[in-house]
């Protein structure tokens, strides 16, 4: 038995030797069949790793962006269809909390001097969204008395500016949203805010105080906000908390409400992510298959070349499997050849990729596994045939074309 | 050596070969009777589409016949599967082709080297056995030429002692000079009749009746019918 070993692995060195040497004897031909395999390994490799480079920068900006938050959003019940403000603040009471930004929305026509626009996005908030978001750029912001009084104050962002006050301040001016005048008290720029209700429901052109909001839109209930919690707090935890409060709020109704932690934001952005990947690693791995037919075409091309020489083979005493293992050790040699040159081009071209997007490199072990795995199963797969049609060929008919 | 202990350890019985051509079958090979003993030197002389080649590949085991039994050393090769066929060609039988049949990519060490490595022999030893090999076909400094590197002659005795480093029981050799000038041709029939006085089994397949007047025993092959030719004058 150990001698038999002894002898296959003696036979599949001779094997190897031999491949190489006649993957060497037909340089040109080889390089190009190596290259389609080259090229869909490095495609793979280069999307795995930059795709998996941007989702690492996006979802640490995520985390980070929402660290410490929940987004509550309150469809209501026939009973009670959204929090008053007392229920805002007994919210805001619990320990976890730090404090709660409502938002309320709307869509309003702006006007100013002779001009106006229609459908700007104005959006309530209170005094507790500037104390965790830095967006004034100069003015003041909207205080506890402007919430309290439902003062007509607004701030208002650069494209405002543009449209209605070319060459003038407009700290002072008067604007009119929906027909009512609002002092203008300050300037915003939400551009650099980690706010993850502004990741929700989107940037607004003008803020105002959001009771005067609840007014304009004739409600006196909020039903979306955003709620900070307090340092250290596990924001599962926390949600769970708020929901038993809510639900008694609520009356125990059902589905009244639901509580957005970001850990379940972050899941269904990786999953997001990681079906984008498996997409484009799909999409690169079609060019792998391209390489392998490649594969395939070159070993039928070799072994209608090489008939004579497999018919003498086999008059020399090799067995079909001796044959067949040679042709398949070609077919992995030349693919496998490729797929480790393809690992180091798609690394390369993923290093540089990330330093012009400016996210991190990482070198992704799973990606070289799969570039290596896949580009040997192909010439495995795709070396099958013509190896299992050379150890077919009749010893006779293989010499007779001599 | 006398004819009572020659062993007749090669045996064909009414061996019948029908090729499907198409439509019809061709009758290649007609009631073939034939016996070998060992150390005998025979060649099979017939004209070109006689059926010596289907013979020859019957006898190298590359085919089997349609009807009809042959049994090698005791062996009916009817029974055998391809793999047991593809050993026993590496244990009995040396081929010898027309135009050597080496391989270009491999040096005449490496091509002499080849049946071991399908027996499975270790390298030291195969290495050891093809230079012996190559020293005894006169070739021992041409051991790392390429066959594009050597005169036919010499390619023709790589060939020879590729066929031989298995030591097999019978040397069977298709048209051995049919690609060299008559030089070299007869220095490669001496070879052979050196080999056949060591011992060796040697057929010779061959369309040239003054090539084949260098075995001792000649039979000749038409249309498929083999006839004896009687003894001739040692070569």
């Amino acid at each position: 038995m150990r001698k038999k070993i002894r002898s296959v692995l003696v036979m599949l060195r001779e094997c190897v030797a031999m491949s190489v040497s006649n993957i060497l004897g037909n340089r040109v031909r080889s390089f190009l069949t190596i290259l389609g395999i080259m090229i869909g390994v490095t495609a793979v490799i280069a999307l795995i790793t930059t795709v998996s480079g941007v989702s690492g920068a996006l979802s640490s900006s995520f985390s980070s962006m929402g660290a410490g938050t929940l987004m509550v959003s309150v469809t209501g019940s026939d009973l009670k269809t959204g929090m008053t403000t007392d229920d805002l603040n007994e919210l805001t009471e619990m320990d976890e909390i730090d404090g709660i930004t409502p938002t309320v929305s709307l869509s309003a026509r702006v006007s100013y001097g002779g001009s106006y626009q229609s459908s700007i996005s104005v959006a309530g908030k209170n005094a507790y969204y500037f104390y965790t978001n830095d967006v004034k750029l100069r003015g003041r912001t909207l205080n506890i008395v402007d919430e309290d009084n439902m003062s007509y104050v607004c701030m208002i962002n650069q494209d405002i500016i543009d449209d209605f006050f070319f060459g003038i301040d407009p700290v002072g001016e008067t604007l009119y949203i929906s027909g009512i005048p609002f002092y203008v008290v300050g300037i915003f720029s939400d551009e650099n805010t980690e706010s993850l209700a502004s990741a929700f429901t989107g940037s607004s052109d003008i803020l105002i105080p959001y009771t005067t909001a609840l007014k304009m839109n004739n409600e006196g209930e909020v039903t979306s906000f955003t709620v900070y919690l307090a340092d250290g707090v596990d924001s599962d935890t926390a949600a769970d908390k708020i929901e038993d409060k809510m639900d008694a709020m609520f009356s125990y109704e059902d589905d009244c409400f639901t509580i957005t932690t970001m850990s379940s934001v972050e899941d269904t952005m990786n999953e997001m992510l990681s079906m984008m990947t498996m997409l484009l690693a799909g999409i690169a791995s079609i060019a792998l298959v391209v390489g392998g037919i490649g594969i395939m075409n070159m070993m039928l091309t070799t072994v209608t070349e090489r008939t004579v020489e497999i018919g003498l083979k086999k008059a020399l005493g090799a067995i079909p499997w001796q044959i067949q293992i040679q042709f398949l050790i070609e077919s992995f040699l030349l693919s496998i050849i490729g797929g480790l040159v393809g690992v180091a081009f798609g690394l390369i071209l993923s290093y540089i990729l990330c330093q012009v997007m400016g996210t991190t490199f990482v070198i992704s072990a799973g990606a070289i596994a799969l570039g290596v795995g896949f580009s040997a199963a192909v010439g495995i797969v795709f070396g099958w045939a013509p190896a299992r049609k050379a150890s077919r060929l009749n010893p006779i008919d293989a010499l007779r074309s001599m | 050596m006398s004819e009572n202990i020659m062993e007749a350890f090669f045996e064909m019985k009414k061996i019948n070969k029908y090729y499907h051509m198409g439509e019809e079958d061709v009758h290649v090979l007609k009631d073939v009777d034939l016996t070998v003993r060992e150390g005998e030197y025979l060649s099979v002389l017939g004209p070109s589409g006689s059926g010596k080649s289907t013979l020859m590949n019957i006898i190298g085991c590359l085919d089997v016949a349609s009807e009809g039994s042959y049994t090698l050393h005791g062996v009916p090769i009817e029974d055998l599967t391809d793999v047991e066929l593809a050993h026993l060609r590496s244990r009995e039988i040396g081929f010898i082709f027309q135009n050597s049949q080496l391989l270009p990519r491999l040096n005449a060490q490496k091509n002499v080297e080849l049946p071991l490595i399908y027996a499975g022999v270790a390298p030291k030893e195969r290495h050891k056995r093809a230079q012996a090999m190559l020293e005894r076909v006169g070739l021992a400094d041409r051991m790392d030429h390429y066959p594009n590197q050597l005169s036919g002659g010499q390619q023709q005795r790589v060939a020879i002692a590729r066929a031989l480093v298995g030591n097999p029981t019978i040397l069977l050799a298709d048209e051995p000079t049919g690609a060299l000038d008559q030089k070299t041709g007869a220095q490669v029939m001496d070879l052979f009749a050196e080999l056949n006085r060591e011992g060796r089994t040697i057929i010779m397949i061959t369309h040239d009746m003054h090539i084949a007047a260098h075995a001792k025993r000649v039979v000749h092959i038409i249309d498929g019918v083999l006839t004896e030719g009687g003894e001739t004058a040692d070569a």
